[in-house]
Formats: C-alpha cells, sequence, structure tokens
C-alpha cells in the first residue's frame, strides 16, 4: 500500500478500513513535498502544522464514528488565485506578495466542510496569466516528468503537484485553459466546469467573464469528487448559478450507452503535433470500440477564438488589476514625486512583463474609438462561437479534440513568442469563451516521455456526461495511473 | 444684451438603504470613525465579488416611477475605469448606455395662482455606487492624506435634467421640488450637509443678436451644497457668461467645457479644470454582475407601493379644501404625516382654511418649541378636528379654542381625547355665551360705568368701544368679542 501516488479514491478507503490515518497520508505527501520540490518547485507556501493538526481533527472524528465530508482528510494543493484566510495569497506576483486575505475563498471554505485539507499554496503564472508558469514572480516550476521542461499553466502548480505525486488532488483555475493544459502536459486530469458552476467569491480575477474553479486529479473519480464539492449556488456570486449539483461520483462507474463524439474538422490544422494528432486519433478508436459513434462537425468560427479571446481577456483583466495601484495595498514604489507618479511606477515595479502587456492590450481595445472595433466586435465573435456549439450538441454529446497541440515545451522556449505561447489555448479558449464544461484526460506518452491529454468539451452543466465519458477511457486505457520517475 | 438662460442640473442622491448597494456592508453616514463602515466588497479586497441590493434597486425604481420615467425592462451594469485614491477597484459600477429609467418629468410648483406648474425634463435617473472620500491635511503641515472608504459604494442615484431651467430662483425650485418628492417618498433622507444630496450644476446662454441664437459655453458647477447656494452660484454664472461673451463672443464648441467650483465665503465660482482631455472611461459592461430583468409583477408591486405624489397632492389640496397655494405649500413641504394630519383635521371640522390656519401655526409652532415630530404631537388630529367643529359651529370662541388647545397639550397622553375638550370648557367656563339676556345685562352696567366711553362712540368714534369689550369679556367668559362690540355699539346708538 503506497499512500503517495495513490487515488482520491484509495485513500479514502484505506482511511475508512483503518488502514492509515489523515495524519499519515498527509505526512507522506508532506514527506513527498521535502523530496521532491526542490526539483517541481510547485510550493510557494506550506504550514505542515495547521495541515497535521486539521488531519488529526478528522481521525479523531473517524474514530469517535462521527461524520466525515466527503473528502474526509485528503490532502489538496490550492493554487495562489484562491483566497485563504489568514494565509498570504500571492497570485504569483509582488503586487500582492504580503496579501493576507481577512476571508475565505468560497471553494475553500466548501472544501473544508467536505473535510478535504490544504497541504500548501501552489505555484502559477503571474495573475494566471500564461501558459508555462514562468510568469511567476517567485519561482518557475518543473514539469515532474521532465524537469527540463514546463508544466503548462498557469495552473503549472496545480497539475505538477499532483504529477509529482505530492497531492492526489488541487484546484485550478481556468481562464483560456489553465487547468485542461497543464492537466496534459502533467498527465493528470484537469476540468473546468460550466461558468457559473463552480463560486468565484475569492477567485482573485484575472478575467470574470472566463475564469471557472475547476479540480485536478490523478483520476477521473478524484476530479469528480473534488468538483462535487465545490459546486453549487454561492449567495455571494450573482454569476453562480441556482442549480442543483448532482452526485458525479455515483453514477461515474455507468458507461454511457450509444455515446456521440464529434469531431471538429477545424481542428486538425498545421501546428499541430505529429505524435499529438496520433494519440487523439488513438483515443477516437479507443472510444469507437467502447460502441461510441464518431461524428464530423464543424465549429465555423472557431479560427477566430483565440483573436476573440485574446481581446476579451486583457480588457477585462485591465480592469480587474486597476485595484493593484499602490494606495490601499500592493506593491508601493518608494520613488515619486506625484500621485500619478505613485501610479504609474507602483505598477510598473510591481507587475511582470506578461501582466503589464495584457493590462496595455485590453486598455487599448477598451478606450474610445477602439472598443467598436476591438472589444464589441470579440462579443459578437463570442456569441457566434457559443451559438456553433448549440449547434454541435444538438447532434453530439461530447466534442473530443487534443488539449493543446504540444507536448510539454522546454523552459524559456516560448518566452520571447508570446503569440506562438498564445496558440498553446487553442484547443481550449473555446470553452471558456462559450462558457462550457471541459476536462483534459491522460491518453498516451509521447516517445520523449511527456503526456498527452484528450480534451473532451460538453454541453452546459454536462460534467456529469464527461466525466463518464472519461471514465470510460480511463478505465480501458489506464493512462491515468502512470507516473513519472521523479524520486 | 439679449439672452436665455439654460440650466441643466445633475444630482446624486443617496439611497436610504440598511446596506450598500453591492455587499451587506452597512449604509450610515459616520463622519467621526474613518473605514469602520467597510467589509472585503467594499474595499475591494483580491477576488470579492458585487452582488446587487435588491432594496436599492427597488427604491430606485420608485424614484424613477415618481419622475414618471420610463422604466428599462432589461438593464446592466458598466463599469467606469478612472484612478482615484478613494475608488477602491480602480473603477466605479455605475450605468452607461442603459440606464434603468429615462424620459421622465418633474413638476415645479409656483406661487403665482395664475401660472400653471413648470415640467423639467428628466433625461435619465441611472443606480451607481459612490466612491470614498480624501481628506487632505489643510494645515499645510504633513501633507498627509487620508482616504475614508464608509461611503464607497453607498448606493446612489444619478438624476439628469434636460437643460429646461430657465433661471437661478427655478434652479432652485427643482432642487427643493425634487428633495421634496424623494423625502416624501422616503426613499432618501435628501441630507445635503451628509452629502445624500449633491448638485452639479450646467448653465449657459443663448444670446440673441442679429436675429441669431448663439450657445455660450457650457460651465458646468461642481457640488453646490445648499439650495441657496445653487441660486447663488446660477445668478454669479449668468452674469459672469454674459461678462465673458461681450469680451471674448467666444460660443459653444469653441472652447472646452469647463469645471468650475463654487465658493461660498467670496460668494464666486473659480475655474476648476480647463482644457484638460476629455476622460476616456473605458465603459464596458462589469462581468461580475448579471443584468436586471425588470417584470410586471416588480414594476406592479413599485407603482402600487407609490403613496400619492406631493405634486399632485398639494394640486388637491388647492381644489379639495380651497387653499391657498402659499398654505398648501407650507404643508406639503412638512412631508407625508404631516399632510395626513392636515387632512384629518380638515375632513373632521369641515373648515380647510380653519385647519390649514391651526396647523401651520398653532400645531406647527409648538411642534417646534417643543422639538416634537408630527407623529409624537399630544393632539390628535381628530381631537383638534373636534375642537375646530366647536369654533365653527360658534359653540367656541378662537380664543377660547386656544386656551382649550394650550390645555390640552399639557394632560398626559391618554386624557387627551374630545371628551377632555369639553371637560376643560365647563371648568373654565369657557363656552361661548348663547343667552343674549346675560349679556345685555351686563353690558348695561358696563357703559353706564363708561359714560365718557359711551359720549365718544355715540360721537362715531367706534374704537372707544375697546376698553368696553374688555370689561365685558372679564366678566362672561366664552363671549364672542365681535358680538359684543356690536351689542355694545347698537346699545349706546340706541338701534
Amino acid at each position: 500500500m503506497s499512500l503517495v501516488g495513490a487515488t482520491a479514491a484509495e485513500l479514502l478507503s484505506f482511511m475508512k478500513k483503518g488502514e492509515t490515518t489523515a495524519v499519515e497520508v498527509m505526512q507522506a505527501h508532506l514527506e513527498q513535498i521535502s523530496q521532491t520540490d526542490d526539483k517541481v518547485e510547485a510550493y510557494v507556501q506550506i504550514d505542515t502544522e495547521t495541515a497535521l493538526k486539521k488531519a488529526a481533527d478528522v481521525d479523531a472524528r473517524r474514530q469517535a464514528g462521527e461524520s466525515v465530508g466527503p473528502l474526509g482528510g485528503l490532502p489538496i494543493a490550492i493554487k495562489d488565485v484562491l483566497c485563504t484566510k489568514g494565509v498570504a495569497t500571492t497570485c504569483s506576483s509582488k503586487m500582492l506578495e504580503n496579501f493576507i486575505p481577512p476571508y475565505d475563498a468560497t471553494v475553500i471554505k466548501k472544501l473544508s466542510e467536505a473535510d478535504g485539507i490544504m497541504i500548501g499554496k501552489v505555484n502559477m503564472d503571474e495573475f494566471a496569466m500564461g501558459s508555462s508558469t514562468e510568469n511567476s514572480a517567485f519561482k518557475k516550476t518543473r514539469n515532474p516528468w521532465n524537469l527540463e521542461c514546463t508544466p503548462g499553466g498557469s495552473s503549472g502548480g496545480s497539475a505538477a503537484a499532483v504529477a509529482a505525486m505530492t497531492a492526489p488532488m488541487s484546484l485550478g483555475s481556468d481562464t483560456g485553459g489553465s487547468i485542461r493544459q497543464p492537466a496534459h502536459f502533467c498527465g493528470v486530469v484537469g476540468m473546468k466546469p460550466t461558468y457559473g458552476r463552480v463560486s468565484r467569491y475569492g477567485l482573485v480575477a484575472f478575467a470574470s467573464s472566463l475564469d471557472q474553479v475547476g479540480p485536478l486529479a490523478n483520476d477521473v473519480h478524484g476530479a469528480a469528487l473534488l468538483l462535487e464539492a465545490i459546486s453549487g449556488h454561492d449567495q455571494l456570486d450573482s454569476t453562480s448559478v441556482p442549480k442543483d449539483v448532482p452526485s458525479y461520483t455515483s453514477n461515474l462507474e455507468e458507461p454511457l450507452k450509444g455515446l456521440k463524439i464529434g469531431i471538429v474538422k477545424e481542428h486538425y490544422v498545421d501546428g499541430l503535433d505529429g505524435e499529438v494528432e496520433l494519440t487523439v486519433r488513438e483515443a477516437y478508436k479507443v472510444y469507437e470500440s467502447l460502441g461510441a459513434e464518431l461524428i464530423d462537425i464543424s465549429l465555423p468560427n472557431s479560427k477566430y477564438c483565440v483573436a476573440a479571446y485574446y481581446i476579451i481577456a486583457p480588457a477585462e483583466a485591465s480592469s480587474n488589476l486597476a485595484r493593484y495601484d499602490g494606495i490601499h495595498y500592493g506593491h508601493r514604489t518608494e520613488n515619486f514625486e506625484n500621485m500619478v507618479e505613485m501610479y504609474s511606477r507602483s505598477r510598473g515595479e510591481g507587475f511582470g512583463t506578461e501582466v503589464k502587456r495584457r493590462i496595455m492590450l485590453g486598455t487599448y481595445t477598451l478606450s474610445a474609438g477602439y472598443i467598436d472595433a476591438y472589444y464589441l466586435k470579440a462579443l459578437k465573435v463570442r456569441r457566434l462561437i457559443r451559438n456553433d456549439f448549440d449547434d454541435a450538441f444538438k447532434k453530439v454529446d461530447v466534442i473530443a479534440s487534443p488539449t493543446s497541440p504540444n507536448t510539454a515545451f522546454k523552459l524559456g522556449g516560448m518566452i520571447n513568442d508570446p503569440m506562438s505561447m498564445y496558440l498553446e489555448d487553442i484547443y481550449t479558449i473555446s470553452a471558456n469563451l462559450a462558457g462550457l464544461p471541459g476536462i483534459s484526460v491522460p491518453a498516451g506518452i509521447s516517445k520523449e516521455g511527456l503526456p498527452i491529454g484528450l480534451q473532451l468539451v460538453g454541453a452546459p452543466f454536462e460534467e456529469g456526461k464527461l466525466l463518464r465519458a472519461a471514465r470510460m477511457f480511463e478505465k480501458e486505457t489506464g493512462w491515468t495511473a502512470k507516473r513519472p520517475e521523479i524520486n | 444684451m439679449d439672452y436665455k438662460v439654460v440650466i441643466g442640473l445633475e444630482v446624486h442622491v443617496q439611497l436610504l438603504t440598511n446596506t450598500k448597494l453591492f455587499s451587506g456592508c452597512i449604509n450610515k453616514f459616520n463622519p467621526d470613525n474613518p473605514n469602520v463602515q467597510t467589509d472585503p466588497v467594499t474595499i475591494g479586497l483580491p477576488g470579492t465579488l458585487p452582488v446587487m441590493n435588491r432594496k436599492a434597486f427597488r427604491l430606485a425604481l420608485e424614484t424613477a416611477i415618481a419622475l414618471n420615467c420610463t422604466i428599462a425592462r432589461f438593464t446592466k451594469w458598466d463599469r467606469k475605469q478612472y484612478y482615484y485614491p478613494d475608488l477602491p477597484k480602480g473603477y466605479q459600477i455605475s450605468q452607461y448606455d442603459m440606464p434603468f429609467s429615462e424620459h421622465g418629468w418633474l413638476e415645479i410648483p409656483t406661487t403665482d395662482d395664475t401660472v400653471e406648474p413648470r415640467q423639467i425634463r428628466i433625461l435619465r435617473a441611472h443606480l451607481e455606487e459612490d466612491a470614498g472620500k480624501n481628506m487632505h491635511d489643510e494645515t499645510g503641515g504633513g501633507g498627509d492624506s487620508h482616504v475614508d472608504l464608509n461611503r464607497a459604494g453607498t448606493p446612489l442615484i444619478e438624476i439628469v435634467s434636460q437643460p429646461d431651467i430657465t433661471s437661478a430662483a427655478e434652479a432652485r425650485a427643482y432642487l427643493e421640488e425634487l428633495k421634496l418628492l424623494l423625502s416624501y417618498i422616503g426613499v432618501s433622507d435628501c441630507n445635503m450637509q451628509e452629502g445624500s444630496l449633491r448638485c452639479d450644476a450646467n448653465i449657459n446662454l443663448h444670446v440673441l443678436k442679429d436675429g441669431e441664437t448663439i450657445p455660450t459655453p457650457i460651465v458646468e458647477v461642481k457640488n453646490v451644497n445648499s439650495f441657496r447656494n445653487v441660486e447663488l452660484a446660477c445668478e454669479y454664472e449668468i452674469i459672469r457668461q454674459q461678462k465673458e461673451f461681450e469680451e471674448t463672443g467666444k460660443r459653444l464648441g469653441e472652447v472646452e467645457k469647463e469645471t468650475r467650483g463654487w465658493d461660498a465665503v467670496r460668494g464666486t465660482t473659480f475655474a476648476q479644470r480647463g482644457k484638460e482631455d476629455a476622460s476616456d472611461y473605458r465603459y464596458f459592461p462589469d462581468p461580475d454582475l448579471v443584468p436586471v430583468v425588470v417584470s410586471d409583477e416588480i414594476l406592479n408591486d413599485a407603482q402600487a407601493s407609490l403613496c400619492e405624489l406631493p405634486a399632485a397632492r398639494r394640486q388637491r389640496f388647492l381644489k379639495e379644501y380651497s387653499l391657498t397655494p402659499y398654505d398648501a405649500n407650507v404643508i406639503i413641504e412638512k412631508l407625508g404625516a404631516f399632510a395626513d394630519y392636515f387632512e384629518t383635521v380638515a375632513k373632521g371640522c369641515d373648515d380647510g382654511k380653519q385647519a390649514a390656519n391651526w396647523v401651520t401655526q398653532d400645531v406647527t409652532r409648538e411642534m417646534n418649541d417643543r422639538g416634537l415630530s408630527i407623529e409624537e404631537f399630544p393632539i390628535k388630529a381628530d381631537v383638534l378636528a373636534a375642537l375646530l367643529a366647536k369654533v365653527i359651529k360658534g359653540d367656541l370662541t378662537i380664543k377660547s379654542a386656544r386656551e382649550v388647545f394650550m390645555e390640552l397639550l399639557e394632560v398626559p397622553a391618554t386624557e387627551c381625547t374630545s371628551a377632555k375638550i369639553d371637560q376643560i370648557i365647563d371648568e373654565k367656563g369657557l363656552g361661548a355665551v348663547q343667552d343674549t339676556g346675560q349679556i345685555t345685562e351686563v353690558i348695561n352696567a358696563v357703559v353706564s360705568r363708561n359714560e365718557k366711553a359711551a359720549s365718544d362712540i355715540r360721537e362715531g368714534k367706534l374704537q372707544a368701544a375697546g376698553p368696553m369689550i374688555g370689561q365685558v369679556m372679564k366678566e362672561l367668559k366664552g363671549a364672542d368679542p365681535k358680538t359684543v362690540r356690536q351689542m355694545i355699539i347698537d346699545h349706546i346708538q340706541g338701534n
């Protein structure tokens, strides 16, 4: 019985049977962090004492026969974009280096109500902007499968923490693919729920209309379990949807009969890595062998996804990040003569390059004289993209594609080429623009030993269907059981 | 120089809600302790989200209905971006291109009976959150500035008039009527000192010259904080703009719109910003807030909950109770409960004029002296009505009624009833003396004691009756002095 690398279901079963305790589970993962994290550098903050205390509390209750929540003592890594009461929440930015929230994000509250335990806060691209976790102001996280490679981003820390077996599951946030792309790079399961399924209260905003918190885990069941715990309406977030949360775990094992899988013809274009394409086409065959029907579909406006996204996301970001002005909180320059200088220097010093690039883009596209040509046009494109999906989901249950065109790239490989970096999100972005749920599930390993993911996108609030489809594949192939050699 | 004055007012009104516009944070004026009425949403902490206060929206709806506005069935929230230390998020949540209401009007009364009430058109009314307050060190010592966010996030309704106002006095009348309306329907306390009603005035002239109408550049006078100052600032600007036009001949469009402040001490406006570039607020729909759909049900409910509005009530008072415009204004301006009191008295004694005299004079005076609201006033409307009914019937003189009124003010609340009125009249012998035989007897005696005065009256000096009236009254409490006077004169002149 190995605690490290075990799935959430396995750990829960061990604990329930009394074969181990939450404290032992926590200790094993903390030990794994101390053995691997100087190489992976996923964690930015760990409070061993609190984590063990909470684990001991869960054990005590379990032993006393009291009720224990569905996450009953499991260690969970938290992306440092989620506010945690009394624990620094930095968004990997100098701007928020010293920010200690006086409140918990709703998902953090729900997590702890379900008896999940935060094992630590993990690294990310600054303010969730980036696809490599190289934009962190503090450290560069590495891919546990190959330490020369990035773990993807912006939830790179969340994906790397799970891949490195320092936690069976983690929370990330996905604005344009920030959960799914690193899940694909790191060989774990990552899911972006429907917009409005999970409360955003306490998620430090990047692009409010696109952001969504979601689970990463080392198997589909873990993702389902974590999603179930964090979903639901929240009065503190008016964009969260008042809709009941089904039990994703209870019928996960039931295969979907007559599953119709949409294959998008526009997806197979220049820039798609041959090995990735091959792996994904293999995955389709697996589904066919399981009785699924493959249906060719078209998403004619998908070619505009990246363009629309890089108008809308920076526009919202330029507004959301205005509050970091060096006055109320955030980094303040030491050198200024007047108020305007204080604002501009504080922001100039406090933000990294990628954040500044997007703030400038967004400020430009929202400015008088350009808003019609850019922002409002992008909103129209967004509507067309959603319409394409609505049409598609009349014919199919899920849409399958690669998660990202490439496997994990080398650290620094794209740092000077933001446009290529932006194309990393070409398959994931449309789900954010349309507000749809999407999941990336491991589907193979490249010749170089890097994981390859398969993405499934579903109709709104069809998380259950996606998870079951992902589970069918996982059961058949077992790719999620692969672990990197890291120790 | 022949010209027309063109004034439009932008009024910001703080709504009377318990909590702020987008959070559960308490909304209360607190000048003494800065930053005590804040919460994570108010101070814009990372990760916080706004959630609309339904009560604030409801009050805004009631306001817009009272202003005869068209209510949008679908309305959204926009972000207005600018940097200022008292703006915690770096943007203000406001409404840009789709305000929740537009195209209304406010009727302003005239004191002249012959002039019809004026309608000032309302361009739009929208909801927005207030910013905080910067407090600068005025001593010149440290040059410190402090930011107080107690006010940040409080609900404001911005009411923008069309430029229909044609004089400084009318600007004041508009503002007073607006304040009355908002106080009447209870959506705001409209306290200008506490900033719950703030006014910016846009002023220019339309100069008539050589058969042409030339608009002068528009000047915005910011944050004028009393009715009087609004009037004074407009008057000052009108004269200043005349002179400026005569000197420069500059017309609208030739210079940037100017923002001026009002110096109440000097009684002048002064330039604040001049040729600054137009601000680019980069408005866009707030993605954190869902649009608001106003259903028939919500709208009808808001409509039904509105009381009779002051302008309508004023008109009704003129007709139903034959009041003068002056009296009607005085009563209406004291708000709903007072007007209700008046109506009960007027109906109860069946004499609007008498009721108006009493409530605007005796009742008001005693309320002020005793520091009471009309709700706390010890003599209830039905009791006063009963008292006045006796006067009107001739059972009681006005003088005696005043005495009873003052007595009633002193009795315990439970005893302040119509029955008590009769008791006081009996005890004090205030009942009007109807027995003319008794009066004649007393008059005979008094006249015989006052020969000099009697002969004066015989010679036509009727004012000589005064001292004799007093003497008669002294012996006969409750006699009507007018009757007594006539009887004395008749007796002496032998009619």
